[in-house]
């Protein structure tokens, strides 16, 4: 649903972009997935004349030159697109290149990068503000705060582990980390209790009983879907196998922490919901 | 050169080599129009063409634009490739000469994982500015060097020394993997930089010691050339002829060290250039280190320059990491010239 309003915001944007064309810098250089998202959620996604490499929705963003990784972007790539205005997640680097591109006379603008609500709305304000779009932002935020709080916060009881398996090793999402943030806000307990993104071997993985795992859409596919991921060994003796629980979202739904952030809450609270 | 005619005649007369100052000069010139080349392409296109144009219109904003990409962002990284491919090189051929093994190059007595894991350990104690990781990379290099010396310098001869590098190595690796995997996300993304090297951290205020310093040690290590080519002959025979080999082998070691320390710190471990420079030089120009260290610099530079134009150039807007780069060219490069020699 949200996706479908987010697609009617870009269609309408198109037809008023006469209109936006007054203000605001129109070259414009994203580095960083969600930055990347707000812009189009903005309906200034026709300003992006390049973007990194992590940008990939909405799909519109295949059609723009990739600068490289945002923590490893090239400062010529992004120069040679001559760009008014580069938004940057604060964690794009080298730090040199940050320097140089500001040294060239383009304006950066720093986004924070954290996952957090607070964060979020920090880096909506701030990509509005610096496209002259200010007013926009403030609606966009107004909009993700009134879903957010719609979204209830009845604490579910549920044991939840956070898992990717890229190449076959498992991996637990713990503190820090941008899955974790969304499963405190729909209220559920992450029982993997290390800090970011840290290797778990097949037996802690058993150990921690979770009644619910959740993944992304590439791991689950790197093991031949749902069924075959909770077939993996340590995982096939938790009650979250037994009972076939298993969540699957896609990657920057759940890693990116951008202006989808209601729809990932949705589908994070669907899939934890009790069956009945 | 061509191989097919010299060996139909029997015994075989001497193959027409060039002679070392004419490849050295080569190599010059060849050095000087890669740079150009270089410095002519990228993202942001200016034709050679405009070039004086640039400076004759001090005003002109477009003119302003292309002059400040040049001198800020294009130039410092060739001559930074320059500088840590000279480097690397003629450190490579030093170590191949001190363990008379064709497969030494510097990161054999730790001096390169010595400083990735400087470097990988101040980020993940969290550390964030260039300003404290690159001192500690430094650090990190002297320190696994100087274990590796002392504790390889027991017993006589290079085979210990060899086998402590080979011990610190693996050392270095291991933590290494143990900061890798308390490592964050962020930081685990920032570690890349030093596993695949980068030259993207180019500036005029760090070349202007940076380029001295490593030209200044290597000029240093050119002058024990007869050392080198007396060593050639075995340890024996080296000091039967007079070499002190003792003060020699410290004099490369702390060398190398203080060469590749610097370039680790700033540019991360940059593979194969050490390895295999040494041996491309040596193909057509034999084992005489008088001629083959001052080549070998000059080959290396020509090779990262190289490198960091296709790294720029294959995938624009983005760029390649320069250590993927220069195996996979170096790599396939080497294999033909050894195919081409036995042939």
């Amino acid at each position: 649903m949200m996706l479908r309003s987010l697609r009617l915001l870009a269609f309408a944007a198109l037809f008023l972009s006469p209109a936006l064309q007054a203000a605001g810098p129109q070259r414009v250089v994203s580095l960083g997935g969600p930055i990347t998202e707000i812009v189009y959620a903005l309906g200034a996604g026709e300003r992006l004349v390049g973007a990194d490499a992590s940008s990939v929705y909405p799909p519109a963003t295949d059609k723009l030159p990739k600068v490289g990784y945002y923590r490893g972007f090239s400062v010529e790539g992004v120069i040679g697109l001559q760009p008014q205005l580069v938004l940057a997640s604060d964690q794009s680097g080298p730090p040199t290149a940050m320097a140089q591109i500001q040294k060239l006379g383009v304006p950066v603008v720093l986004l924070p990068s954290d996952p957090s609500l607070e964060a979020l709305e920090k880096r909506i304000e701030g990509v509005a503000a610096a496209l002259g779009l200010a007013e926009a932002g403030k609606q966009q935020i107004a909009r993700l705060r009134a879903e957010v709080a719609q979204l209830t916060r009845t604490p579910h009881p549920v044991r939840v582990l956070l898992l990717s398996a890229h190449s076959g090793k498992l991996q637990a999402a713990g503190a820090g980390s941008s899955p974790d943030a969304l499963l405190r806000l729909v209220g559920a307990q992450n029982i993997f209790t290390g800090k970011g993104y840290k290797p778990l071997s097949a037996e802690a993985a058993a150990a921690l009983q979770p009644d619910v795992i959740v993944t992304t859409t590439q791991s689950a596919a790197a093991s031949g879907g749902a069924a075959g991921f909770l077939a993996q060994p340590g995982l096939a003796v938790t009650p979250a196998a037994r009972n076939g629980r298993i969540v699957v979202m896609d990657d920057l739904l759940l890693l990116g922490f951008g202006p989808r952030l209601p729809e990932a809450l949705r589908v994070l609270q669907d899939g934890l919901a009790p069956r009945r | 050169m061509n191989t097919l005619a010299s060996r139909s005649a029997a015994p075989a007369p001497r193959r027409w080599r060039p002679a070392p100052l004419q490849i050295f000069i080569a190599l010059c010139v060849l050095l000087v129009v890669l740079a150009l080349c270089s410095a002519a392409s990228g993202a942001v296109r200016i034709p050679l063409g405009h070039w004086l144009a640039l400076w004759s219109a001090p005003a002109d904003p477009q003119a302003t634009f292309f002059r400040n990409v040049l001198l800020e962002v294009r130039l410092p990284r060739i001559v930074f490739a320059i500088v840590v491919g000279a480097g690397l090189a003629i450190s490579g051929a030093a170590m191949q000469a001190l363990f008379r093994n064709p497969l030494a190059e510097p990161g054999l007595i730790g001096v390169s994982l010595g400083g990735a894991l400087g470097a990988v350990g101040a980020i993940v104690l969290g550390a964030h500015s260039l300003l404290v990781i690159a001192p500690a990379a430094f650090a990190g290099s002297l320190v696994a060097t100087f274990a590796a010396y002392r504790l390889g310098s027991r017993q006589p001869g290079v085979a210990n020394l060899l086998l402590a590098g080979v011990a610190i190595n693996a050392i270095c690796a291991s933590v290494i993997g143990v900061f890798t995997y308390q490592a964050t996300d962020v930081q685990l993304r920032n570690l890349t930089f030093w596993n695949m090297g980068s030259l993207a951290g180019a500036s005029w205020p760090m070349l202007a010691w940076l380029a001295p310093w490593v030209l200044g040690l290597s000029a240093l290590l050119i002058r024990d050339w007869r050392a080198m080519n007396a060593l050639l002959l075995g340890e024996r025979e080296a000091q039967h002829l007079g070499f002190a080999l003792r003060r020699l082998r410290h004099r490369i070691v702390i060398l190398a060290a203080l060469i590749v320390g610097p370039l680790v710190a700033v540019a991360g471990t940059i593979s194969f250039v050490g390895l295999v420079i040494p041996h491309l030089v040596r193909l057509p120009l034999g084992a005489d280190h008088r001629w083959l260290l001052p080549n070998t610099l000059v080959a290396g530079a020509l090779a990262l320059t190289l490198a960091d134009w296709v790294a720029r150039l294959i995938v624009t807007p983005a760029e390649l990491p320069i250590g993927i780069v220069t195996a996979l060219v170096g790599g396939p490069f080497l294999l033909w010239m050894l195919t081409r020699r036995r042939a």
